[in-house]
């Protein structure tokens, strides 16, 4: 990332910035977490590295091709075949199944229907979930959800897995369950990009790197 | 092959999309389907009757001449038959007597008329099944007249008409010349008007200038301007009906337009985050597209299927008087099944493309934000 900013309502009064001059490589493989106070950031930090909004200014490379100047469609495709996003709210799309909510960011990748199903389910079997796979997802307690989220976000084979404060909602035991599973992504070869102010997850041993943000700069 | 799976894969999620808003979907797929279903009804009913006075006046003379006096049609003198003969062309000429017969009982005016052939005696009479059902006074086979001249005449029913003949036959009555002169008051030397048949039908607006020349009272009316009258009747009495129905169709516009861009924050959300896991703009409307197709497709079959049981099955029974128009008389008969390919490909344009292009529009704006701000709002 080079100088990366961003501002909100930008040129009028209600103008906010949320990101200023963020210089920083970030390196594969590895779990970096962002750490910082509400409002430092950190969340729009992450969704313009996973190509879900575009800086006010500044550039952002990925593998040594720039993605910050790509047309939509483009960053689209980038976002669906690098990025997998687990978002803070879990954002599941409620009155569907937990099957049906995992698979669907592979729809527009026009993969056969029955590989997509398959390949789900292992993810769902691999996260104990899978025997909730035809139930709603509004049935399911916070942790399932999560797992859900999870398997949604690793459905395309992503290298690179965004979590937006993962464990907002979680108890102890629920978040030591977590770590085990994204130590397990990581063993895989993904890059894990994680923000969050919980202690258990920036101090956790598996952790690589930790980079602190407030009021949208990085604080060495 | 990878578009096709893609396809497969957003028409599965639509119709998942379409049934978790079940209710909202259900009534306007109702609406929709109950405006589609009118307007079908009343193109399939015009066009069935059209059809059918084609085929009714498909062995109908090339020609009728009548005698007009004061611009309204009068008796014409017998004697007309040798000059139109005469004319080159003309293969032959027929005097005819018809008329009404209003029969104050039943209110009714019937078909009286003198046929070609009547191989009865004078006393005896045939006669429709609309005419049993209202005449009121029908006592065994004997039927009652009143003459022009105030004098009863007693009649006796040798046939009747099969009910499959309707159309045609509801209101008829056949007698003898010297009976319907007797009723109608006729003169002898005059008969209601001439049937005249021709060759070839090329030469039918020479023959008929023809005639205007020799008999500048007489009105030659060509079986093709019978038949347009029949079509003009029928595209007035259903435009009308349209017309009347318009501010239904408006308000379905109106209703549905309403439905199909009110986006929830539920909805606003659920783009923010299909985008944000992956799906482009176009993918959002092609979702929305088959959204639009869905419903008005499904509303567009149903109402027409719908309207064709109820015109060809159940004889228009929900407006079938406003068409055919007043009387007292209504002959009974099924439709023969006619489908204007043409008009319903109109109907499908003027339905179908207007509601799709109402789903996908609106949300245009809101699939090109980027995905984190579409999540905000929502």
């Amino acid at each position: 990332m080079a100088k990366i900013t961003k501002t909100f309502n930008a040129g009028k009064t209600k103008a906010f910035t949320a990101l200023r001059d963020i210089d920083l490589q970030i390196d594969m493989n590895r779990i970096t977490v962002f750490v910082g106070p509400s409002g430092s950031g950190k969340t729009t930090l992450l969704s313009i590295i996973g190509c879900m909004s575009r800086p006010t200014s500044g550039r952002i490379f990925l593998n040594g091709r720039e993605t910050t100047s790509l047309t939509q469609r483009f960053a689209t495709e980038v976002r669906r075949n690098t990025f997998g996003f687990i978002f803070q709210s879990y954002n599941l799309i409620r009155g569907i199944t937990v099957l049906e909510n995992t698979m669907i960011p592979a729809y527009p990748g026009g993969s056969k229907h029955g590989i997509v199903k398959r390949k789900a389910m292992d993810l769902l079997d691999r996260l104990k979930i899978g025997s909730k796979a035809h139930q709603k997802v509004e049935s399911l307690s916070g942790g399932e959800q999560q797992r859900v989220a999870i398997a949604r976000a690793l459905i395309n084979g992503p290298s690179v897995v965004i979590a937006d404060e993962p464990t907002a909602h979680l108890d102890t035991d629920l978040v030591m369950a977590l770590l085990d599973i994204i130590a397990e992504i990581k063993e895989e070869g993904k890059t894990i990009l994680i923000a969050s102010h919980d202690p258990l997850i920036f101090q956790s041993s598996i952790v690589d790197r930790v980079v602190n943000l407030r009021d949208g700069a990085v604080v060495e | 092959m990878k578009w096709i799976e893609r396809q497969r894969a957003f028409m599965d999620y639509t119709l998942s999309s379409l049934w978790r808003r079940k209710s909202k979907n259900a009534s306007l797929i109702l609406v929709y389907t109950l405006v589609v279903f009118v307007i079908s009804s009343v193109i399939f009913f015009a066009g069935a009757f059209k059809k059918e006075a084609e085929a009714v006046l498909a062995d109908a003379p090339e020609m009728i001449v009548q005698r007009m006096v004061g611009g309204r049609h009068d008796l014409i003198p017998t004697g007309y038959v040798a000059k139109v003969k005469g004319i080159r062309g003309v293969q032959s000429v027929t005097a005819r007597l018809w008329g009404y017969y209003y029969h104050p009982a039943s209110g009714s005016n019937y078909t009286i008329m003198v046929p070609e052939n009547f191989p009865h005696a004078d006393h005896a009479v045939e006669l429709g099944h609309g005419v049993l059902r209202t005449w009121g006074t029908v006592q065994g086979n004997q039927i009652y007249f009143r003459t022009h001249d105030g004098e009863t005449l007693v009649l006796s029913v040798v046939k009747v008409f099969e009910a499959a003949t309707d159309l045609v036959t509801a209101d008829l009555i056949l007698m003898s010349e010297p009976v319907f002169r007797k009723i109608s008051g006729v003169a002898e030397g005059f008969a209601t008007d001439l049937a005249v048949r021709i060759r070839n039908e090329q030469e039918r607006r020479t023959i008929a200038e023809k005639i205007t020349q020799a008999m500048p009272d007489a009105r030659p009316i060509l079986r093709e301007e019978i038949l347009r009258t029949y079509a003009s009747l029928f595209d007035w009495r259903s435009g009308y009906m349209l017309v009347l129905l318009s501010g239904a169709v408006l308000a379905f516009f109106i209703f549905a337009w309403d439905k199909a861009t009110g986006l929830s924050a539920e909805e606003r959300t659920e783009i923010g985050i299909l985008k944000g896991v992956g799906w482009d703009t176009a993918d959002i409307l092609m979702i929305k597209f088959w959204e639009g197709i869905g419903i008005s497709l499904t509303s567009f079959v149903l109402g027409v299927l719908a309207s064709y049981a109820h015109v060809f099955f159940a004889s228009a029974t929900l407006f079938e008087h406003a068409l055919k128009g007043w009387a007292v008389l209504y002959p009974a008969f099924t439709l023969r099944p006619v489908v204007d390919a043409f008009q319903l490909a109109v109907l499908f344009f003027l339905t179908v493309a207007p509601y799709t292009l109402v789903t996908v529009l609106p949300i245009w704006k809101v699939s090109t934000m980027d995905p984190d701000i579409v999540m905000r709002q929502g």
